[in-house]
């Protein structure tokens, strides 16, 4: 008879989540308990010091790591080790500049919904927003979706990972609807990201099912055990494995399964658009780097030919529509789908230095994407009377942009040359060392179209920093039709933490090369 | 301390001179130029010293590597910044720094009602430091990044008087056509890396011989096309008859002496690597021949007079193409041709520039005409040019090309005959285009409304221009008149780059060398004389004639542009329509439907919105069984 050992639990390992996750529930208790005038403040303080606090934890964990070698904790079902603490702590740094913005008021306002629970545009709305209410309920939310998104890159069993999946998705559908401006749009994003998100959570579900049919167990070691003796069963393994890593590949938004990407980057509030763009993308690629380099080196070549297929539908879908747009968070947001496919190229690699590339491109992608999103929150449209409203989406609307306010144009440059890849930046190091993994991955093919696609991609990033730079501005200098916010001065800190990581990336990449090369291996 | 360890400074200098000039804004506009300028001067200066100290030098001592910092160390990667200063460098340092500084010079004067003229510099300063770190690089990555900061200023300067939207397109198109070429470079590098696991000159050239011949092939070719790129050379050649809509100073310094240059610089110092893959080096050689030929043709034709010097660089280009495809032999001649090309072309452009100042930025040479008596200095110095590159001894241009036309005669098999012959016929072409040009320009009568005469046209007034911009030309007109022979005297230059491109015995040409030169000689007085009677003997008409099937092709540039549509263009625009069709039918109907409606938008939006999220489903649902498809079928 079995009897249960009830697993020995290092809690010190878990201490980054367990940090975020216990600030998360304080959160809701402070919500419940904390008079509203004092609410916000303290929320915003939690939030903070609850990221920081968890990044100088997986700091300190990785000195560990580095000294004792990487352990599994709780019962196998994580695994401490070195690629898991540094996707934790590039995680970590970005949520900590999204937060940022997340939390800043410019003009007055925050980025939220008064009361989300109004139907928009009623009078019930209409008060909540005359009362000053505010859903600080935003701040516990999103400290969730960290918390899921730390255990992603760790996560070891199947199990685990679904239930981060719903742990990190959950907060982020209800983040998605809460915008102040275009309710309605917000609203329909949310749903839309809700219903595919189950669509897709049900094809990983089915992954899970059908690799326990296959190998009794649900542990990524034990799969990988399993996975060599191949057999007449290995139809189940292999659709599980594509299932699983559909699941994945959802989350980061690869081609066919992006279509919600743009919608719901454009109806989502902005400073949750930024903060999912890149936490959300390092996550998953975290994720999915761990599955496929523990359990997919046996079926390398049965999956060759539809993981090829992916990458290059995402490159090219990505960049070919992002040429087309005319709003900039549908152009950012099929940008990030071209990046997809990039960093897909690192994955497809299965080389060493495919890790550690792809986790350096998620740190250039991910911080070049929260200040280029902070951005978007500052430069807003004015109405008739001169009040400034919501956020100057339209290419048009930027219009000689860089002569009115250069700095915020040099920034938004910055992120855009390093989106393209372009020399002294992080975005170029990053393409070519995922690149370079690629090739030195035998997929030559792939990188002389990543390479095609990203020469394309730079026409329309380039097309903005000319319209911001040579363009002449719409309205005249009395009445600019387009006008920068004053901030709090949190999305300018974070904005400028954004940018310097940029240059510093691109120019000494040396410190942060080091970290990542030591990261080119999982445990198993 | 040792001066080549300053090399740094070359870059330095003229980048913090730009940075400054920036910065500053409209509080340096008084002297800003000024500023520029002295840069400029202070970088060539420098130079010189840098060409002292290694002269000073035994030939196996004259080169330096100066490490500046590591840039990208990971793990396997190491790709540190380092400055390689040896001849070919230094000699790309000289050419660039001092041409550079006269048309500074020049553009001080030119530039002067152009309210933006800080600016103009400071972009100017951009580009010498950006160039000057390409030829500098120690590795492929910095030399990319050279490559890119050229790409960068080139724009911005072509696209300078950006108000205008055909030079903003032009500006475009140079862009586009540039990144064709940087993605071979990029591909380039990739392959090192994958073959080498480096990208600094050192390792990759140490271990060439050693690797197989495919990947040597894949990353020559690559090269070439790079080359193709930067060079504007065939089939990528479009960009740079448009790119003449900068302004003059711009085309001399940038599309005639350096950046388009910098396709023959990168194949000559990846010699080692082009040793290997013959198929790389006869492709770089057929694309010189092919553009040399092109470029000659097309510069016939046209009646726009920076055009036709346009046509005349991407033709020039072509020789130097064409030398170093050759191999060992070549490079040496390739870089001869290019430093006095680089003097005469520039001095040429500057006369060109000169000319429109004087004629109200006319650029039509059927509206010229008789000008050598109003500007004589502009027509002296533009004749230098002129017989220095249609090939007259002694001056500059004979020397050099006519090294290249007795190489390309060189060898085995067809490859000397068909490559000799098209250098041959291409002197002659040259010949008659350029003192098409030179006899359309200054000679015959004026064809200009001068007050007096009827002729339609705006009045013009030509005179001469300052001497700011006219010593500059009696600087390079120098150079075009004496450059090439003192060279040559004792092979000074040959011997010179012998570190860099090897020592080469004597080779002898499959037809004796004083028939090459006499025939040679022949034709091009044969071209020149032609023109004479056609352009300086007898009346010009105002209006273009029709012209032969093969003038209106040249006219239109050969039909570059009608191919390039059809062959890039075209494909692109329909799978970008069929792509946006999906995305606007299908997937964001909702959003556009929202842009559109504003009364009773919610309503629509809710009704719409099932409908697609259906849709969205459905997309990933063929999505997952496409795949699963394709990796199962191999069970089955």
């Amino acid at each position: 008879m079995n009897q249960f050992v009830p697993p020995e639990i290092d809690w010190a390992a878990l201490s980054p989540v367990l940090i975020v996750l216990g600030l998360a529930v304080v959160g809701v208790l402070v919500e419940a308990f904390v008079p509203m005038r004092a609410r916000r403040a303290t929320q915003v303080v939690l939030a903070v010091v609850g990221v920081g606090a968890a990044l100088v934890a997986v700091a300190w964990r990785w000195v560990v790591v580095q000294d004792e070698g990487p352990t599994a904790v709780v019962a196998g079902a994580l695994r401490e080790d070195a690629p898991a603490l540094l996707a934790q702590a590039i995680l970590l740094v970005c949520a900590f500049v999204g937060l940022l913005v997340i939390a800043d008021r410019s003009s007055g306002e925050d980025a939220f919904a008064p009361a989300a629970a109004a139907i928009p545009g009623s009078a019930y709305e209409a008060e909540a927003r005359k009362a000053g209410l505010a859903q600080t309920e935003v701040f516990p939310l999103t400290m969730f979706a960290v918390g899921g998104m730390l255990v992603f890159p760790a996560a070891a069993d199947l199990l685990t990972l679904f239930i981060a999946l719903e742990v990190l998705s959950l907060p982020l559908y209800l983040l998605a609807g809460l915008a102040r401006r275009r309710r309605l749009l917000s609203q329909e994003a949310s749903l839309k990201y809700f219903l595919l998100g189950a669509f897709s959570s049900a094809f990983f579900l089915m992954g899970i099912a059908l690799l326990y049919g296959y190998s009794g167990s649900v542990r990524f070691d034990e799969l990988a055990t399993a996975v060599p003796a191949t057999s007449g069963l290995d139809g189940m393994l292999l659709a599980g494995v594509l299932l699983v890593i559909v699941g994945l590949l959802f989350k980061v938004g690869a081609v066919p399964f992006h279509s919600w990407v743009p919608d719901v980057y454009q109806g989502a509030p902005t400073p949750i658009t930024g903060f999912m763009a890149a936490c959300t993308k390092i996550a998953a690629f975290a994720a999915l780097l761990r599955f496929v380099y523990v359990v997919v080196p046996g079926l390398q070549w049965d999956l060759t030919v539809a993981l090829w297929v992916i990458a290059i539908l995402t490159m090219i879908v990505g960049t070919v529509l992002a040429v087309v747009q005319t709003d900039m968070k549908r152009m950012l947001a099929y940008s990030s789908v071209a990046h997809a496919g990039f960093l897909l190229l690192g994955v497809i690699a299965l080389v060493p230095s495919g890790i550690s590339s792809v986790l350096f491109y998620l740190l250039a992608y991910g911080l070049a994407t929260v200040g280029a999103f902070g951005l978007l929150t500052l430069v807003r449209e004015r109405d008739a009377d001169g009040n400034v409203t919501g956020e100057a989406l339209h290419l048009s609307q930027w219009a000689g942009l860089g002569r009115r306010h250069p700095v915020l144009a040099v920034c938004f440059t910055l992120f855009l040359i390093s989106f393209a890849g372009i020399p002294l930046t992080g975005g170029f190091i990053g393409k070519f060392l995922v690149f370079g993994a690629a090739i030195e991955g035998g997929a030559w093919p792939l990188v002389v179209i990543a390479v095609l696609a990203s020469a394309a991609a730079a026409f329309f990033y380039v097309r903005v920093i000319v319209l911001m730079f040579f363009t002449e501005p719409a309205g005249t200098d009395a009445d600019p039709g387009t006008t920068v916010v004053r901030t709090e001065g949190l999305t300018a800190v974070a904005v400028v933490v954004c940018a310097i990581g940029t240059v510093l990336l691109g120019v000494l990449p040396g410190p942060i090369l080091d970290l990542t090369a030591s990261a080119t291996k999982f445990m198993l | 301390m040792d001066t080549l360890n300053l090399a740094w400074l070359l870059v330095a200098i003229p980048l913090v001179s730009s940075a400054v000039l920036l910065l500053l804004g409209r509080g340096s506009d008084a002297w800003g130029h000024w500023l520029g300028v002295l840069a400029s001067a202070a970088s060539a200066v420098l130079a010189i010293v840098i060409l002292v100290q290694l002269l000073g030098l035994g030939a196996d001592d004259r080169t330096a590597n100066v490490h500046l910092f590591d840039w990208i160390p990971a793990g396997d990667l190491t790709v540190s910044a380092g400055l390689l200063v040896d001849p070919l460098s230094v000699t790309f340092a000289i050419l660039i720094t001092f041409v550079g500084t006269l048309i500074h010079i020049y553009a001080v004067a030119y530039m002067s009602h152009d309210v933006d003229r800080r600016r103009f510099f400071a972009y100017l300063n951009l580009f010498i430091a950006a160039m000057l770190v390409l030829v500098l690089a120690d590795s492929y990555a910095l030399l990319f990044l050279g490559w890119e900061g050229v790409g960068l200023a080139s724009y911005l300067l072509i696209g300078f008087w950006n108000q205008n939207t055909e030079y903003a397109v032009a500006a475009k198109k140079a862009f586009v056509m540039n990144r064709v070429g940087d993605m071979g470079m990029l591909v380039a590098m990739m392959a090192m890396f994958a073959t080498f696991g480096a990208v600094d000159f050192d390792t990759v050239f140490g271990a060439a011989d050693g690797a197989g011949e495919g990947a040597m092939t894949l990353i020559g070719l690559m090269l070439v096309l790079a080359a193709c790129g930067k060079s504007a050379q065939f089939p990528l050649q479009a960009w740079l008859g448009d790119a003449m809509a900068g302004p003059t100073p711009v085309s001399a310094l940038i599309h005639a002496a350096t950046m388009v240059t910098a396709g023959v610089y990168l194949i000559v110092r990846s010699g080692p690597i082009f040793e290997q893959t013959p198929t790389a080096q006869l492709v770089a050689a057929i694309v010189g021949a092919v553009t040399l030929l092109f470029g000659a043709i097309v510069g016939c034709a046209k009646d726009d007079i920076k055009k036709v010097l346009a046509a005349s660089t991407m033709s020039q280009i072509g020789y130097m193409m064409l030398a170093a495809g050759l191999g060992p032999i070549g490079y040496a001649f390739a870089i001869f041709h290019l430093i006095t090309h680089g003097f005469f072309k520039a001095g040429m452009f500057l006369g060109a520039g000169s000319v429109m100042h004087g004629m109200g930025d006319e650029v039509n040479m059927r509206g010229f005409g008789n000008l050598s008596r109003y500007m004589k200095v502009t027509w002296i110095t533009f004749m230098a040019g002129w017989l220095a590159i249609i090939g007259i001894p002694p001056f500059s241009g004979f020397w050099s090309k006519d090294k290249i036309i007795e190489s390309a005669f060189v060898g085995e098999g067809w490859q000397p005959w068909v490559f000799g012959t098209v250098a041959l016929v291409g002197a002659g072409i040259t010949a008659f285009y350029m003192s098409r040009l030179f006899f359309m320009t200054f000679h015959g009568k004026a064809r200009w409304n001068d007050g007096k005469n009827d002729l339609p046209g705006p009045e013009r007034t030509p005179h001469e221009s300052p001497a700011l911009m006219t010593v500059p030309m009696i600087v390079l007109a120098i150079g075009a008149i004496g450059l090439g022979g003192l060279l040559t005297i004792g092979d000074s230059f040959v011997t010179w780059l012998e570190p860099v491109t090897g020592h080469v015995e004597h080779h002898e040409p499959v037809l004796p060398i004083p028939v090459i030169m006499v025939t040679t000689i022949v034709l091009v007085l044969l071209g020149a004389g032609l023109a004479w009677r056609q352009y300086a003997a007898s009346a010009v008409p105002v209006a273009p004639p029709t012209g032969s099937v093969l003038t209106r092709a040249a006219r239109a540039d050969l039909y570059q542009d009608a191919v390039n549509e059809g062959v890039f263009m075209r494909p692109g625009q329909h799978l970008t329509r069929t792509l946006v069709y999906t995305d606007t039918a299908v997937v964001d109907g909702a959003v556009n439907g929202l842009g559109s409606g504003t009364l009773g938008w919610g309503e629509r939006l809710r009704r719409l919105q099932n409908g697609f999220v259906r849709s969205y489903a459905a997309v990933m649902l063929i999505g997952v069984i496409g795949a699963l498809v394709v990796v199962l079928a191999s069970r089955v």
